[in-house]
């Protein structure tokens, strides 16, 4: 499944346009220690991370992970955005929590 | 900066305290190395592990200067600071020990991690500290 087809089929908000949506996704990873998640993300996961400042897209960017969720409804800054459509990085919201977005993640098998 | 004998030299400043800059020239490097044809993977380990050492002279060496040199064998990637320098560098290299503000962990880094994941992610790391000075921190990251 791809990201833009994850977003659809669980309701998330797409904050970065039509950027990175055909990226496939492979598995999600939760984690907010920025060097934890360079070491231990595996390219195409989904990474779930409550933090929403630039250095997101550079760690998304270096792990090659499909995309960025960020859960609960926090607000990402505008500035992150737009670097991130600058990379092709897609970031979705979610009003849900990261436990949750695993479920979505598992029920649809990504 | 292609030379005449195929190697590939790159030069970046790397800002003080100036977190949302940090991973301009990893990302650089990054996109130099994929141009190149390096194999995904080693692109890989050589951005992260220079992207560990630019967050920490940004952190704590109060910015520096990130040397990128690509020949047929190898990128080495040299960074200095003129930094406080690491007193006790066995300590350093221990994952999960950090001197990092809480400002600084509150945004996801300084989780004691940089320096080991340097050393997962590079073939050789050389690093040279000396206090009141500054710190040099060499990664070698080889094509075969």
């Amino acid at each position: 499944m791809n990201v833009r087809e994850f977003a659809e089929k669980t309701g998330m908000k797409v904050l970065t346009g039509d950027k990175g949506l055909d990226k496939e996704l492979a598995g999600a990873y939760v984690c907010d220690l920025l060097s934890w998640v360079m070491s231990h993300a595996n390219k195409n996961n989904a990474w779930i991370t409550v933090h929403t400042h630039l250095n997101v897209v550079a760690v998304a960017l270096l792990t090659e992970v499909a995309c960025v969720i960020i859960p609960e409804g926090i607000h990402v800054e505008e500035p992150t955005v737009n670097k991130a459509m600058e990379e092709g990085i897609a970031i979705l919201s979610s009003d849900k929590s990261a436990y949750e977005i695993c479920c979505l993640a598992h029920e649809f098998k990504v | 900066m292609g030379l005449s004998d195929g190697t590939i030299k790159m030069s970046f400043t790397i800002l003080p305290d100036d977190l949302t800059a940090a991973g301009e020239a990893s990302s650089s490097m990054k996109k130099m190395l994929n141009q190149l044809g390096v194999s995904p993977q080693l692109v890989k380990k050589a951005a992260i592990a220079m992207y560990e050492a630019e967050i920490n002279a940004v952190i704590h060496g109060g910015g520096g200067i990130a040397d990128i040199i690509i020949d047929g064998q190898k990128i080495e990637i040299l960074i200095r600071d003129e930094g406080p320098g690491i007193p006790d560098l066995e300590l350093a290299m221990q994952e999960g020990y950090s001197t990092a503000s809480d400002e600084i962990r509150e945004m996801g880094f300084g989780a004691g991690m940089g320096l080991p994941n340097m050393k997962r992610y590079s073939d050789e790391l050389i690093i040279h500290s000396e206090v009141g000075k500054g710190t040099s921190v060499k990664i070698i990251v080889n094509f075969y």
